[in-house]
């Protein structure tokens, strides 16, 4: 983790909206989010299927589908506004300097290149660097990634490796030009529970060694322990909670964050135990239409939910006793002395 | 559960895996088809007589070099002679040469234009797959056969505009397959992936999307040969083809007055054909079972 105080951060998103246009009118899919990132530091996003994780990720990198279109706000990398930037530009950074992983694995390489024509590609594109050096450097990424006998696999299809192989190929290809930041767009939902811990491994390990900063999207509350030292908490487009992982952990101010960690099972030693039922937070996230409205959009599920929370969108305030750890809720915990 | 089977090395896994090459994979499978291993031999034949007959068989197929309608055999002329006498060997030699350039010279373009309109439609969807999809669709209801007569007619019965004219009435398939195919590709996540890695719009339509849209792409292409040599015998019989080169569809168009009394001057090049477009459909069927990967034994 390296502190640079002085001077700004690596990339700081300030309000940034994210619209919509559907056959039904104009949806906000994110909603006023801001975050900083400094070099080298770990994020995470947490948060249900369909809250715009992947969505913030996206218009990070100017990928929004052609629906979406950036309606307010500012993304500065290094002091540039990525939102205005030309595609030319984008194309630059993409894969240079930011760059991300995806999901899926299986599909996520092109199944009729090999791998080593796949990280060569990249390495062309934006070091310009001829075939005989690309491959050798190939090489050395997947020796990097920990793929055994790199120097044979080099040259294997998509087809031959095994999930957490290909996604040890798209973390080589991501990091083959030293990005600034990785964003890993829940890189091992796909993948076993053992695989899943070596590649973790693998991203902290790799993301220390180059100085990246690493933003994890995910649901995995396991994963968000391991992986980073904040992390911030997604609800319906909006930042429900920020703060440090272990502050937010221990003491979650916002119901939706605490009802995440509860949904969390334990493994107890003793297996013959009666286990309670798993807690689960009732209800789903609300419609796509309804996001953006002037209200707690969690106020449906939230047994704490009163009036105001149906007349107006919470505002952020820091919890005292925490350095930057903050919640958008009209309720916290925390400020009453609960838990 | 399979323990570790990310970071162990399955050697034996490894070499089984060497030998399922894709390539490889699939020329095992075109040759385990015995109608397309037929095929090919029958259409490399009919192609080896095509490029070195007429060298073999040094005779000006327009000459007329003895009585006509020598039945096949007689006189020594192996295929008989026409209606005016002149070498029917030497016309069917010199004919395939024709009828197979214009096949494949017809289908080449019609691939060229295909995947053109159907890459833009189907990457940058929108306007422009608006545009070019009606476009598409435009040709597709003329009849072919008419419009193609009206550009021969237009522009004069020579092999070049032959050609011309079969290929642009015939990519339109092409344009359809290329772009189901670019529709269903550009959403998967590996072009995602090279976007996110910073590759242009024709870096992804070019590298990306279109090498793994080609299977489908190839085997149209292989059966437009066999419509475009169809095609061009189409317009030949009814006098639209170049009058100065001989053609199988041309012999056929000439020798149509006499077909009761000397059948054989309309059945030799007939066959001739049936053989080849019989054999380019077959090695299209064999290509595609050979590159649809649902029919690969895994």
């Amino acid at each position: 983790m390296t502190n640079s105080p002085s001077t700004a951060p690596l990339l700081d998103v300030r309000n940034l909206s994210v619209q919509f246009t559907t056959r039904g009118g104009t949806v906000t899919v994110l909603d006023d989010i801001s975050f900083t990132l400094e070099r080298g530091e770990r994020i995470s996003f947490v948060g249900e299927s369909g809250c715009g994780k992947s969505m913030t990720a996206l218009a990070l990198m100017g990928l929004l589908p052609a629906m979406g279109r950036v309606s307010g706000g500012q993304v500065l990398f290094k002091g540039e506004d990525l939102t205005t930037a030309s595609p030319a530009r984008l194309r630059r950074l993409r894969g240079n300097e930011i760059s991300m992983i995806f999901q899926e694995p299986m599909t996520s390489l092109n199944p009729v290149f090999t791998i080593g024509q796949q990280i060569s590609e990249v390495l062309r594109l934006h070091r310009g660097v001829d075939n005989a050096e690309a491959r050798d450097r190939s090489v050395e990424l997947l020796q990097a990634v920990r793929i055994p006998d790199a120097a044979a696999r080099v040259d294997d299809y998509p087809h031959q490796l095994s999930g957490g192989q290909r996604q040890r190929v798209m973390i080589a290809i991501a990091l083959a030009c030293e990005p600034e930041i990785l964003i890993a767009d829940e890189p091992t939902t796909a993948l076993d529970v053992t695989v899943q811990a070596e590649i973790f491994a693998l991203l902290r390990d790799l993301g220390a060694k180059l100085d990246t900063a690493i933003i994890l999207i995910t649901h995995d509350m396991g994963a968000v322990a391991q992986m980073s030292e904040r992390m911030l908490v997604m609800y319906a487009g909006r930042r429900v909670e920020e703060g440090q992982v272990a502050n937010v952990i221990k003491a979650p101010a916002h119901p939706y964050t605490r009802g995440l960690i509860a949904c969390v099972p334990h493994i107890t030693s003793d297996v013959d135990a009666l286990v309670d039922t798993l807690p689960e937070i009732d209800g789903i996230v609300p419609p796509i239409t309804r996001f953006g409205r002037d209200e707690c959009l969690f106020a449906p599920r939230c047994a704490k939910a009163a009036d105001e929370c149906w007349s107006a969108k919470p505002q952020q305030s820091d919890i005292a006793g925490h350095s930057s750890h903050s919640v958008s809720c009209w309720h916290p915990f925390g400020t009453e002395g609960s838990r | 559960m399979k323990p570790a089977a990310d970071s162990a090395p399955r050697r034996g896994a490894e070499i089984v895996d060497k030998a399922q090459h894709p390539l490889r994979e699939m020329v095992v499978m075109f040759l385990a088809n015995r109608a397309a291993m037929v095929a090919s031999i029958v259409l490399s034949i009919v192609v080896l007589a095509a490029i070195f007959g007429p060298m073999l068989h040094p005779v000006d197929p327009f000459e007329m070099v003895w009585a006509p309608f020598t039945p096949p055999g007689q006189e020594g002329f192996v295929l008989g002679t026409d209606y005016l006498g002149r070498d029917m060997l030497a016309a069917l030699l010199n004919g395939g040469r024709v009828s197979l350039t214009i096949g494949l010279v017809a289908a080449l373009m019609s691939v060229f234009i295909g995947i053109s309109f159907g890459a833009l439609a189907g990457f940058y969807r929108g306007l422009v797959e608006e545009v070019l999809m009606r476009i598409t669709e435009f040709f597709q209801v003329l009849p072919t056969l008419l419009f193609s007569m009206v550009i021969v007619a237009l522009f004069g019965a020579s092999l070049e505009v032959v050609t011309i004219a079969i290929g642009v009435v015939s990519w339109t398939a092409v344009a359809r397959i290329t772009r189901a195919e670019f529709l269903r590709i550009r959403e998967l996540e590996y072009v995602t992936a090279s976007r996110a890695a910073g590759a242009s719009n024709v870096t992804l339509m070019t590298r990306v999307i279109l090498p793994n849209a080609l299977p489908p792409i190839i085997v149209q292409a292989a059966l437009m040969v066999g419509s475009a040599i169809l095609f061009e015998a189409g317009l030949a019989f009814l006098g639209l083809s170049d009058p100065n080169v001989v053609s199988w569809g041309q012999i056929i168009g000439s020798n149509r007055p006499y077909i009761l009394d000397a059948g054989f001057t309309v059945t030799i090049p007939g066959l001739a054909i049936f053989v080849t477009v019989l054999s380019i459909s077959l090695i299209g069927d064999g290509l595609n079972d050979a590159l649809n990967p649902k029919l690969r034994a895994r």
